[in-house]
């Protein structure tokens, strides 16, 4: 039984059955990819993960997920999310200071000690590897960097709340290509110490970040494996066909 | 078409010809004043005494100030916390409703507040406190209400206009919902929500009608909140009528330190957004 253990899960939005009757798995440690074409509900998996989806007006939710054993539906949200974090698709750093936009989450869980604040901030800004980058600029407001490096921030901002899992939402689609290999590289360190979901709309990135990859269609999980082997030999034709290109 | 745009052109200038012939005319006749009493002594002087031709407005510089001063304050409290509740705590019908109303509030004419301050606010204070009741407390309550329109408004758009990716990204690092909006949410409004603050100080300062009908009008520095009190503004409006020779132009002077007083605000108003959004 993994960290994130999901059961059939179902997701409506008003009338509309988003996500139909989901089991799955999610392993402590490893990097776990959603693909599938533009509304097969990867996204909106992941944003019931931390129930980000609360804040959908109108939406229901049937079945259950457990993280670490426990019911999600029936811990706090706030107790939840500092347990998984999430980076977005579009970069959203705070309007304020890299220093004040790392120390953010900390800060709101009563850490009022400086010096603790500083370690925090540098070994979160080195973890996310962008220390080096912004060390002397910590006071500057984060808007003023690249979107790459925002992209960065954000990651070092959820790492500051020392999760256990981070959720990224298609995290490189508003990425150049430079920027979008940094946080693949990124991605690779952060699996030593977090379990990752991603969703991600581009299958050469699936293939060169994640262990093991799930792949969603019209709110059904088609299949789910080893990455290679989705990728090599998926056992479903529907999988070969949106990997090879045919559909999607 | 080219008629058009020289209609549209004929248009804009018209503004900049309004506030140049103002601004002149005030600075015109104001200044003039200055040869017979000095800038200082007419800023610092404690005496307004027409008849005798001694012009001091330093009494109503400190009324005008602390009825600027108090009203805003409470506005700022009122305002920014009633546009937080219209904006994140309640239904949206419910929020729109109120937020009309508050329109409506923005639209009364100012003697209908003064009416309002003499009737039913001044005989309040004149029971329950004391005195007369045309007092600066008076000027400062009908003030508040004046200005909270302008406030809750641009705190309300502001506040609607931060990014939902600044919501999520909040929550999904365990903020609740008091913590965005005090942590982010009004950060990130905050070049707008002051906006909205320098806005409102211009208008309490500027307001006339509303606050000569409460504010008891005499020429004295206000030795507590139940004082009477006169201020710059209706210094202009209540003697403009009968005043001749050096007096109107004193009169023209004290017009002539508001309006520096305005421009003043104003500069500083852009000055501080500017620093606030590079920040």
């Amino acid at each position: 039984m993994g960290i994130i253990n999901i059961q059939d899960l179902s997701f409506y939005y008003g009338d509309f059955k988003a996500l139909k009757g989901i089991n799955l798995d999610v392993a402590e440690k490893e990097v776990l990819a959603f693909i599938g074409p533009s509304g097969c509900g990867k996204s909106t998996l992941l944003r019931i993960l931390n129930r980000m989806s609360d804040l959908t007006y109108g939406s229901r939710v049937e079945g259950t997920i457990t993280f670490k054993g426990e019911d999600i539906f029936k811990l706090d949200p706030i107790t939840l999310r500092k347990q998984v974090g999430m980076v977005f698709q579009k970069p959203n750093p705070f309007p304020m200071s890299i220093y004040d936009n790392i120390s953010y989450g900390p800060r709101m869980q009563g850490i009022k000690d400086k010096k603790q604040l500083d370690e925090i901030v540098e070994s979160s800004l080195k973890k996310a590897a962008i220390w080096e980058e912004v060390k002397d600029k910590l006071k500057k407001s984060a808007i003023g960097v690249s979107g790459g490096q925002q992209q960065r921030l954000c990651i070092a901002r959820s790492i500051a709340m020392s999760p256990e899992v981070l959720l990224m939402d298609e995290p490189t689609s508003a990425l150049d290509p430079i920027s979008t290999l940094k946080i693949e590289d990124l991605i690779n360190e952060l699996k030593e110490q977090y379990t990752i979901v991603i969703v991600t709309h581009n299958m050469q990135q699936a293939g060169r970040v994640s262990d093991k990859t799930a792949f969603f269609l019209l709110g059904d999980l088609i299949e789910i494996g080893e990455t290679g082997q989705i990728f090599s030999n998926p056992k479903e034709k529907k999988t070969e066909e949106y990997i090879t290109g045919r559909f999607g | 078409m080219d008629i058009m745009k020289w209609v549209f052109r004929g248009c804009a200038a018209l503004t900049i010809v309004a506030i140049s012939v103002i601004g002149f005319f005030i600075i015109f006749n104001g200044l003039s004043f200055f040869t017979h009493t000095s800038l200082w002594s007419f800023l610092t002087g404690q005496y307004w005494l027409p008849s005798g031709e001694i012009f001091g407005i330093f009494p109503m510089l400190v009324s005008s100030f602390f009825a600027t001063l108090g009203s805003v304050t409470i506005g700022i409290l009122i305002g920014v916390s009633t546009a937080i509740v219209l904006v994140e705590l309640l239904p949206a019908k419910l929020a729109s409703i109120l937020s009309k109303m508050i329109d409506l509030l923005a639209g009364i004419p100012s003697v209908i507040y003064g009416f309002f301050g003499l009737m039913v606010i001044v005989p309040l204070i004149k029971n329950n406190l004391g005195g007369s009741g045309l007092s600066l407390l008076a000027v400062i309550i009908i003030l508040t209400f004046m200005i909270l329109p302008t406030i809750i408004r641009m705190t309300e758009v502001s506040l609607k206009a931060v990014p939902r990716e600044y919501k999520e990204g909040a929550y999904a690092l365990g903020a609740t919902r008091l913590q965005y909006i005090f942590k982010v949410q009004l950060r990130s409004a905050k070049s707008g929500i002051i906006a909205g603050i320098m806005l409102a100080i211009g208008r309490a300062l500027g307001e006339t009608m509303a606050v000569m009908l409460v504010a008891g009008n005499a020429v004295i520095i206000p030795e507590n909140i139940l004082s009477a009190v006169r201020t710059v503004t209706a210094n202009i409006a209540m003697e403009m009528s009968y005043a001749s020779g050096v007096h109107e132009q004193a009169l023209f002077a004290t017009g002539l330190v508001l309006f520096a007083i305005i421009i003043g605000i104003n500069i500083l108003m852009q000055w501080i957004v500017r620093r606030l959004d590079r920040g």
